[in-house]
């Protein structure tokens, strides 16, 4: 049976969009870019090597959690031991990526370009979506989306670490404080960007003021809140660069791990 | 100034229909339902169409223009190309009646469903007192001028024609959040019904209402997302609801 | 055709503010009510009015109070009003206010938390209630859903919401039903698939709205083709003062697209200047003597007045809108005016483009999408355009019911005597809840007393016959072009500025299209189809139309909305007539009759010396009746 916009009683019209711009544009680009992320990030993980390079550690592996770590990257120590799945050793990096990865696959801005982009659904407005069924967020698994506030919480830990990754940036390869290279601003930017995000974020905006009721009772609050607010509307901007920014600075790392010289100091 | 416009109108009734090529004289300024107009005084008398105000303030003449749903008196002409041919469809998420005109009665049926502003009893008039920022988020949603093109775009029920039943669509979702949000409304079980009867949890925020929306309501981050974030308050955090059992907190914040 | 058939205690036309607030009425009285409107629910007219609603809460002001709105009422009415529904209106436009706020209406505040109350022309203190510049629209959305909160209280209580009221959106009225004399219903077809449909009920009250698409520039919308008053004349009621029409000072002349669209009177309020194509703020030169004391006459003092209230005269652009609207109009005709007939509105000079957006939303937004005009940065070219018909049906004052017709009731913009002469801007939001309440509670009063009155199947016949009759015909006149000579005819000889050979010349010829009217023929089927639409409401719009200029013609004096250029000046006797039209089934005749004088206690409201300048001196020395 014919459903959506050829249903019953609509008007009678062929093409599932009549738009004439070049709407696919925007999912491309962004089916693009997740996917090219998502393949850099995967071969990364799996590579588990050249992600330190004294004092820089890339944001794939930290914290690096795991026996396997190289020596001086485990900055919170190694409470998992070696992980052994299929006889073969895990990368540390899934260990942690996995809350990142969970962090954006709830965020509200990435559920609207996964949905357009990849789910199709819709592929853009106004344009007939493929599936015969859709429940959206109403069932499992989708219904996880409404847990985005933890992915949120665990964020801020994972904002805080890398920020001491980018403060031990100031550091020399030999471990003496006062000194500043590319790196240093590289994972500086990079902990810039991943503040900006979460600072952004809808479940943010919620948390510091959006849930109460009489902003009037409570000033200081709604100051805030008007702050949040102003960034939530960059929200899209934060998700992007700091996505990009990430996997840069881990590029950066693998490559100044190969090449020392190439974190140039300034200082 | 004078121009000629083609264009490709769609007429027909529930049953058949077809897009119709027409030529037409336009003038510098004027916008689609001019050109709408002047139509049907001069070729097709009985040409139907919606409109009230023509000053973008009623949300009458909603419709699509090249396959985008917009308001007909908020469309200049002159955002087309000199041989661009326009086309113009009803709404195609509402069943048509004719021509360019679509029987909304969906949106009236969901508002029925949505249970009004009660004040708190013993109030009298001319007693309530609010400040200004706690008025002014659900000012914002009470911009609404009811076009309905937010429901005609959202693809919950634009391609689920199913959904229908249990989905009360964004101009609603705005409309709860201005309940919600209404620093006196008595009623607090708004964001359970919210998600259990109305449908929130159907929307995946792919903002299509947004940027359709001619008021600029800020739908999808203001309305949507709140009540999303005020559902998981209730629904789906178990530290608030939990804490929800111990103390009222409603009634503190 | 099977005819839909239905049986209420009241039925209401129109679904503005006055219909909506009456049927609320009525069915809180325990009375089942229809209200029937031409568009879809929520979208009357009334969602245009952008300034505000005046009611002197004194929340900004606390010198103001039901007096002095009474005054500035009157005055602003050149004291033709009925000085009964003014003082109705400034005793109650209160309480209907803060009414809405209680049904869900989120007014502007004041840092106390009331609601806050901003300037408009006439009005001595900060009176009008507003959302930002849509304060219509919040009206009728809270209306409507205060309609909603009842249907939803029915079906809790019933099981069926629409049982005791509901609404028929997209129906017009074509004719109200008598039999034995008094009213029984309303007949009329659904635009939607062009069947008829019958309403028997023993009290109908017209709410129907304004006449402006008459004209050929109107910041009206398409249902303002005056049905209402055509609709009451030839059920035997009378019109009055149809010669008072309010042409507003500020409609959008250019772009064409946006011809006669409302720029409100709070972009002049928050600051908005005038000037001609010199660069001349011209308003200095119009103030008149009436008013010399209250308006300043220099631009020094005319900007202090925008920081300090009490110490300065208001400046002149904020005069009632007829004085504004001829200054306009003399500035234009005296080659002073822009490319496209109009003059220069500028608020950017005075406001910053964050103020400009924050105050005026809807009207940065209206100018920005509709014209491509950032009113931020540049001059809006405004000039008059038609907006609001004082003239309506005669009422009785206290119950809106209308004289001459039993079981009929007209409120709001439709029903004549609360403005006078000229309306005072914000004064119809609430004149449409006053009397819209209190036609409702007329019409349950006389349901109560009467009860019901069926329509006898000869009287339906005769009005279904009508709606056939311009299928039968062929190859017969276009109902558009019709339309348009005299939309021609009136902008050009009933105009803001009459004499009276125009008018005559106007009387005969709208006669002469009335012949050619009956002869209409229409293309298509019935099923929506705005030919067929247009039709019966060009029937209605001539009627008002000749109703207009045979009461102008007769009016030989300038008063408000009537401006005469071969009676410029304003008559005191003529203050004490107002016109009354009536139809004999062919025509429309116009009487004379006496305006009620002022009650003594309502008299000794004003200074003596002012009532001068209006009044007789016999009637000066009455010191007002009994
Ligand atoms: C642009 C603009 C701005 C304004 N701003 C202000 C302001 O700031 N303050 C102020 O106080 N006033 C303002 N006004 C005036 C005010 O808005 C109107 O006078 C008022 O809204 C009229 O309301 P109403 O209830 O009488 O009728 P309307 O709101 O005009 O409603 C008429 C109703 O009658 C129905 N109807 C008509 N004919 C028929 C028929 N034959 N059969 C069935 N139904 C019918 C229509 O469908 C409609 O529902 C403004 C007017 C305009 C045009
Ligand atoms: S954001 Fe939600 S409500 Fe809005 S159009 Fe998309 S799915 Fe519908
Ligand atoms: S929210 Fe916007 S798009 Fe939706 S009905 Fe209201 S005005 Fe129209
Ligand atoms: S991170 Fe995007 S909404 Fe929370
Ligand atoms: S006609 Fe009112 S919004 Fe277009």
């Amino acid at each position: 049976m014919a459903t959506g916009v050829f249903s019953e009683g609509r008007a009678k019209i062929s093409e599932r969009t009549l738009r004439t711009d070049k709407w696919w544009i925007q999912p491309l680009i962004t089916v693009a870019v997740l996917f090219s992320f998502i393949v850099y990030a995967t071969w990364r993980a799996l590579e588990n090597a050249h992600y330190y390079a004294e004092p820089l550690i890339s944001p794939f592996y930290s914290p690096c959690l795991s026996t396997t770590c190289v020596s001086g990257s485990s900055l919170l120590g190694t409470p998992f031991g070696h992980i052994i799945v299929f006889g073969m050793v895990l990368s540390p990096a899934f260990i942690i990526l996995i809350f990142p990865l969970g962090f954006r696959m709830t965020c509200y801005y990435y559920r609207k370009a996964y949905f357009r982009s990849f789910w199709m659904s819709p592929p853009a407005c106004a344009v007939a979506e493929p599936h015969a069924k859709y429940t959206g967020e109403t069932k499992a698994p989708l219904i996880v989306n409404n847990g985005h506030r933890y992915f949120f919480y665990i964020g801020l830990v994972f904002n805080t670490l890398l920020t001491i990754d980018a403060i031990l940036a100031f550091k020399n390869p030999q471990g003496q404080w006062g000194h500043m290279s590319l790196g240093t601003v590289v994972l500086l930017l990079n902990a810039t960007f991943l503040w900006g995000y979460s600072a952004s974020c809808h479940s943010c905006r919620h948390a510091i003021g959006g849930r109460l009721r009489h902003f009037s009772k409570h000033p200081f609050r709604y100051k805030a809140w008007t702050v949040v607010s102003r960034l939530n509307q960059k929200h899209q901007n934060f998700a992007w660069v700091s996505l990009i920014w990430v996997a840069f600075s881990d590029f950066f790392v693998r490559m100044v791990s190969l090449h020392p010289t190439w974190n140039k100091y300034f200082f | 100034m004078a121009r000629t416009l083609k264009l490709r109108i769609w007429r027909g009734d529930d049953k058949t229909g077809a897009l119709q090529d027409v030529t037409v004289e336009a003038n510098h300024g004027e916008v689609v339902l001019d050109i709408i107009h002047r139509v049907q005084a001069t070729q097709m008398g009985d040409l139907a169409v919606r409109w009230n105000c023509k000053a973008g303030k009623c949300g009458s003449c909603s419709m699509e223009i090249n396959g985008k749903p917009r308001l007909a008196c908020m469309t200049q002409i002159s955002a087309y190309g000199e041989e661009e041919t326009i086309t113009i469809t009803p709404l195609r998420a509402f069943p048509v009646i004719k021509d360019l005109v679509t029987d909304v009665s969906y949106n009236y049926k969901k508002a029925m469903e949505i249970p009004a502003m009660e004040m708190p009893a013993g109030m009298k008039p001319g007693e309530p007192r609010m400040q200004q920022v706690d008025v002014e988020r659900s000012q914002e949603f009470r911009k609404c001028i009811e076009c309905f093109l937010c429901q005609n775009t959202c693809h919950v029920i634009r391609d689920h024609e199913e959904n229908k039943k249990s989905f009360a669509g964004p101009r609603f979702f705005i409309r709860i959040a201005e309940l919600d949000m209404h620093p006196l409304d008595i009623l607090r079980n708004r964001k359970k019904t919210a998600q259990e009867e109305h449908g929130l949890g159907f929307c995946n925020i792919t903002k299509c209402c947004t940027e359709v929306c001619p008021e600029h309501i800020k739908i999808t981050d203001n309305a949507i997302i709140p009540m999303k974030e005020r559902v998981a308050d209730e629904k789906y955090d178990p530290v608030r609801w939990l804490g929800s059992k111990i103390r009222r907190r409603e009634e503190v914040l | 055709m099977t005819l839909e058939k239905y049986k209420y205690d009241v039925v209401v036309i129109g679904a503005g503010g006055a219909g909506l607030r009456a049927a609320v009425e009525a069915r809180d009285a325990g009375l089942s009510v229809a209200i029937v409107c031409k568009s879809l629910f929520g979208k009357a007219h009334t969602v245009m009015a952008e300034g505000g609603a005046a009611a002197s809460m004194g929340n900004v002001n606390d010198n103001d109070n039901w007096m002095v709105h009474f005054r500035d009422t009157m005055r602003g009415g050149k004291f033709l009003n009925h000085y009964r529904m003014a003082e109705l209106h400034a005793k109650e436009a209160p309480d209907r206010i803060w009414e809405l706020e209680m049904w869900g209406a989120l007014f502007d505040r004041t840092k106390e938390g009331k609601i806050s109350q901003r300037n408009f022309g006439g009005h001595e203190y900060p009176r009008l209630a507003h959302v930002g510049d849509r304060t219509g629209l919040e009206l009728i959305r809270t209306m409507q859903q205060r309609i909603v909160a009842l249907q939803q209280k029915d079906q809790r209580e019933t099981g069926d919401a629409e049982k005791n009221l509901k609404v028929f959106a997209e129906v017009t009225i074509t004719e109200i039903l008598k039999e034995n004399g008094k009213v029984a219903g309303a007949y009329g077809y659904r635009r939607e698939s062009g069947e008829e449909i019958l309403f028997e009920a023993p009290a109908v009250v017209i709410a129907t709205g304004g006449v402006g698409k008459t004209f050929k520039i109107t910041s009206n919308s398409w249902e303002g083709t005056g049905d209402g008053h055509a609709l009451a004349l030839k059920a035997g009621a009378n019109l009055v003062d149809m010669e008072f029409l309010q042409f507003h000072p500020t409609g959008m002349v250019w772009p064409l697209s946006v011809k006669g669209i409302l720029v409100t009177e709070s972009v002049r309020g928050e600051g908005g200047i005038l000037t001609n194509s010199l660069g001349e703020r011209f308003m200095f030169k119009y103030i008149p003597d009436v008013f010399k004391d209250k308006y300043a006459d220099n631009p020094e003092e005319a900007d202090r007045w925008y920081l300090d209230q009490d110490n300065n005269r208001r400046p002149p652009e904020l005069l009632p809108r007829d004085e504004v609207a001829r200054a306009i109009n003399s500035e234009v005709k005296a080659g002073r005016g822009t490319e496209h007939g109009g003059v220069f509105l500028d608020v950017s000079k005075r406001l910053s483009a964050e103020v400009i957006k924050k105050r005026l939303p809807s009207m940065w937004h209206q100018f920005y999408e509709l014209a491509g005009v950032d009113i931020t940065k540049e001059a809006m070219e405004v000039g008059p355009t038609c907006h609001y018909v004082m003239g309506g049906v005669e009422v009785e004052p206290d119950t809106a019911a209308a004289v001459g017709v039993d079981g009929l009731f007209a409120a709001g913009e439709v029903a004549g005597g609360m403005h006078g002469s000229n309306r005072l801007g914000g004064n119809s939001l609430t004149d449409l809840l006053v009397f819209g309440r209190r036609a409702g509670m007329g019409a349950v009063e006389y349901v109560k007393s009467h009860g019901a009155n069926p329509a006898s199947d000869a009287t339906i016949q005769k009005a279904s016959a009508k709606i056939e009759a311009p299928f039968a015909r062929t190859g017969g006149e276009n109902a558009y072009s019709l339309h348009q000579e005299l939309q021609e005819i009136t902008h050009n000889l009933v105009g803001i500025i009459r004499t009276g050979a125009e008018l005559k010349e106007a009387i005969e010829k709208i006669a002469d299209i009335r012949k050619r009217s009956a002869n209409i023929s229409v293309t298509g089927d019935r099923k929506f189809n705005p030919g067929f639409h247009l039709a019966f409401d060009l029937d209605n719009m001539l009627l008002v139309a000749e109703s207009t200029a045979k009461s102008a013609i007769l009016r030989e004096e300038s008063r408000g909305g009537h401006t005469r250029d071969d009676f410029p000046g304003m008559n005191s006797t003529w203050r004490q007539v107002n016109h009354i039209s009536s139809f004999d089934g062919e025509k429309v005749n116009i009487k004379a009759q006496e305006l009620p004088a002022l009650p003594k206690e309502l008299f000794d409201l004003f200074d003596v010396h002012e009532l001068e300048k209006y009044m007789t001196s016999e009637e000066i020395a009455k010191g007002g009746s009994k």
